[in-house]
């Protein structure tokens, strides 16, 4: 987003293109302009602009580093980690190389069972036979101490035939879905959690399957977060527009101290924001409160305003109204009154000027906004998860429970980077209706 | 305890990081993950002072939301700056079994006050590979007393009860607690509740259970919202910890009354993550903070149950200087009579299935 954003960007492009058809095209006179200090004209310009473009660079440099560093190198390696999970390859070989050896749908024999019982006793020794179960875990829910137990056990000495010992231990070693899904997590590449934040698994014969219905949660999630995140979207342009448009014409004075109370909102830490809006809404909170006081509803018809999608976008409207704003009226305020007036004198009426003359101005500043306040919601989750009840919960809530509860690193980074993808389509698509050219911070 | 929990989780991370920065500058201080607010202020009280006074080694307390998520991040990168971590026995078990943390001996524990040996004085589960108990904290139902009427609900199922005891209820929106609630509250026995939850008749049992209140429930996540919304009469009986409702009704006078009827309780306790600065004064200090006495004492600023029965006994009056605590504890046997301890392994296996099922019922409305 930064290069096409960047105006020197543009102009070093242009200054090159420039520079370019200079020298390619030869002097009218056909002779060689030269400097003060005989050197050819044209050199000694690519030279400078060279040196220029380098200063610039060199400017740039810590910037660049930084944003590499603390940025894109994370960022990275976290989305990595949706792809590649190597917990159960690299902890048990055998039994990895024996699913490499033994096509999908190959009964495991004698030989799977004792390359099972040698991983598990040298995993149990490294201490590492936990992350084996954790791996089969989100493979198949309620595996984890199936390893544990069995890994404890193999240490102690398992004889052959390690099929009958090991079916001793735990019958559940014969289970056909145990098996798919350690063959599932045998590679450190793989798809499983991709398929997993879309609601999908892989059956015993490879193919992709829907989770049971009881579970299918994650494209729900990802379509309520998007619809919340539009929606929001929306009413920030609705409410913040003709503020935005008052601000931008009322006398200077005056607009300010207008200014001062859209960005008093803007430093109020977000969780005392959240909880203002909790009294205001509760059933018994203000306004709960005032309406039973005029009369308008009875003492048992109290509304249930929060603690359910409602309070999500009243509250998430609230909190991102200042990106919606700021960026209209600092466009708006660059806008020639001189237009409308001139449409208005040619005859145009009131609505005509504004919607062919002043809004298409205005565009640029719309963009921006709607564009910050989407991106916002749609990584937003402090709000939904105090305010937001059964039906507020976001796919952004189910990413930090897999970051900080289940420990499902791989799963977060599925869910993120197909959240991401997600916001790079619509930014694209944006790009193509609105042109980001026409973009305007602020 | 877990008030702000995930949405600090960055600050918290950035603090910890920036911990060795300026700590190499004097004598490094043993650095303890724990979980903030009067939790840390509990533990800084019975643990951290008396053992640098004891010792001569500075003890610094840290305030996290995820100690886990960090922990497992501070291993994975070979940096780790954290010696000590609080966390529950689910999450110790697992960072053990996945080799992130160091492995404490039993041995080197204080033995009880009437001389019993460690192993024997703690509560079962208290001790593990990697894991000691500092304290019992347990989810419990609170209520109004002013507002219930003539007769006060005594057991679970009244909170399950419309009928007679009409208004809204505060539920913890996590299956966790919520589930095992649920289905003691239908009348399953603690003891069956896990082998209940494993079938999936059981559980259907509890989400019907949930469904027969689930347009009076009031959810909530972070852990002083339930008593906000007692107070504000928001609802009419809620789950909660029970620190936080013996807090509101001491320290700030609100008349609010526990119901101790399958009350669900969980171990705390240390753990050493695996390559630790400094394990040896790491352990030293284990050993020091969970000898009965200072158990007792942090018992008495918290209402925390001690997790040795020895301490039990030790256990004085709040820092009021008034109540007895003893019997607003969730290990008094009084209160534990129709108790569930959480099953760690069955969280381990089932927290992610579980949590995907629970979120798709909540969003089935």
């Amino acid at each position: 987003m930064a290069t096409p954003l960047d105006p020197h960007a543009a102009i070093v492009t242009h200054a090159a293109g420039q520079g370019a058809a200079a020298e390619a095209r030869p002097n009218a006179q056909g002779v060689l302009l030269t400097t003060a200090d005989g050197q050819p004209l044209a050199r000694a310009l690519t030279r400078s602009r060279r040196r220029a473009r380098r200063q610039a660079f060199l400017l740039v440099l810590p910037l660049l580093a930084f944003v590499l560093i603390t940025f894109v190198v994370p960022i990275g390696q976290m989305l990595q980690r949706s792809a590649k999970n190597p917990g159960f390859s690299d902890n048990m070989p055998q039994v990895s190389a024996w699913f490499d050896e033994n096509p999908r749908g190959a009964v495991p024999d004698e030989a799977a069972f004792a390359a099972l019982a040698a991983d598990m006793a040298a995993a149990a020794e490294a201490r590492t036979v936990g992350i084996v179960g954790t791996r089969i875990n989100y493979e198949l829910p309620g595996t984890r101490s199936l390893f544990t137990s069995t890994g404890r056990k193999v240490a102690r000495g398992i004889e052959p035939p390690h099929r009958e010992a090991l079916l001793e231990m735990d019958p559940r070693w014969a289970d056909e879905e145990l098996w798919t899904a350690m063959r599932n997590a045998s590679t450190p590449y793989t798809s499983s959690f991709y398929l997993a934040a879309l609601d999908r698994t892989r059956d015993s014969a490879g193919d992709v399957a829907r989770v049971p219905e009881n579970r299918q949660v994650y494209v729900m999630l990802f379509q309520r977060t998007l619809w919340l995140s539009l929606l929001i979207t929306g009413l920030t342009f609705v409410l913040g527009f003709p503020v935005a448009h008052l601000l931008a014409t009322l006398p200077m004075r005056r607009s300010n101290l207008l200014m001062i109370l859209v960005l008093l909102p803007f430093w109020t830490s977000l969780l005392v924001r959240t909880t203002a809006w909790i009294v205001l809404l509760q059933q018994q909170g203000v306004v709960n409160d005032a309406l039973v006081w005029l009369g308008l509803i009875g003492e048992q018809g109290r509304l249930q305003m929060i603690y359910n999608q409602t309070g999500t976008i009243i509250a998430m409207t609230h909190i991102l109204l200042p990106f919606m704003i700021l960026p209209l009226y600092s466009v708006m305020r660059t806008i020639n009154p001189s237009y409308v007036r001139a449409a208005r004198s040619l005859g145009a009426t009131s609505w005509t000027a504004f919607r062919r003359i002043y809004f298409p101005q205005t565009l640029p500043g719309l963009g921006a906004g709607a564009l910050l306040v989407f991106i916002l919601a749609v990584g937003y989750y402090i709000t939904p998860a105090l305010v937001g009840g059964s039906s507020g919960q976001l796919i952004s809530n189910m990413i930090a429970m897999h970051m900080t509860e289940t420990l499902n690193w791989s799963m977060a980074a599925a869910l993120a980077a197909l959240l991401l993808a997600g916001v790079l389509i619509l930014y694209w698509l944006y790009d193509r209706l609105v042109g980001i050219d026409n973009l305007k911070l602020g | 305890m877990n008030l702000p929990r995930r949405c600090l989780f960055a600050l918290s991370a950035a603090l910890v990081l920036s911990v060795p920065g300026w700590a190499a500058a004097d004598e490094r201080p043993l650095t303890v993950l724990t979980w903030g607010g009067d939790f840390t202020r509990a533990q800084q009280v019975a643990y951290a002072t008396p053992f640098t006074e004891a010792t001569g080694y500075p003890v610094r307390l840290v305030d996290v939301d995820s100690p886990t998520a960090l922990i497992k991040a501070q291993v994975a990168s070979g940096n780790v700056t954290a010696d000590l971590a609080s966390v529950g026995q689910a999450d110790a078990d697992r960072l053990c079994a996945e080799g992130l943390a160091e492995p404490i001996d039993p041995a080197i524990l204080a033995p009880g006050a009437d001389g019993t040996p460690a192993a024997q004085d703690f509560l079962p589960g208290g001790l593990d590979d990697c894991f000691v108990a500092t304290d019992v904290y347990s989810t419990v139902i609170g209520y109004d007393a002013t507002r219930v009427g003539a007769h006060r609900p005594d057991k679970l199922a009244d909170f399950f009860d419309l009928d007679a005891f009409p208004g809204r209820r505060g539920v913890l929106k996590e299956p966790r607690f919520t589930l095992e609630m649920a289905l003691m509250g239908d009348g399953v026995p603690p003891d069956r509740v896990y082998a209940e939850l494993s079938t999936p008749q059981g559980l259907d049992r509890a989400f019907a259970r949930l469904d027969s209140i689930r347009d009076q429930i009031v959810w909530w996540e972070a852990g002083a919202q339930p008593v906000q919304l007692l107070a504000d009469g928001e609802v009419a009986m809620t789950m909660a910890y029970n620190g936080r409702l013996f807090a509101a009704r001491f320290d700030e006078g609100r008349p609010f009354a526990i119901l101790w009827d399958g009350q669900v309780y969980e171990i705390e306790g240390w753990m050493i993550p695996r390559g630790a600065p400094d394990v040896s004064a790491a352990l030293e200090f284990v050993a020091f903070s969970t000898a009965p006495r200072p158990l007792a004492r942090a018992a008495e600023q918290l209402s925390y149950g001690p997790p040795r029965v020895s301490a039990q006994a030790l256990v004085g009056r709040y820092k009021d200087g008034v109540t007895e605590l003893a019997p607003h504890l969730p290990t008094a046997p009084e209160n534990l009579r129709s108790a569930l301890a959480v099953d760690a392994g069955f969280w381990t296996d089932h927290d992610a299935e579980l949590t995907e099922r629970f979120t798709t019922w909540l969003a089935g409305d």
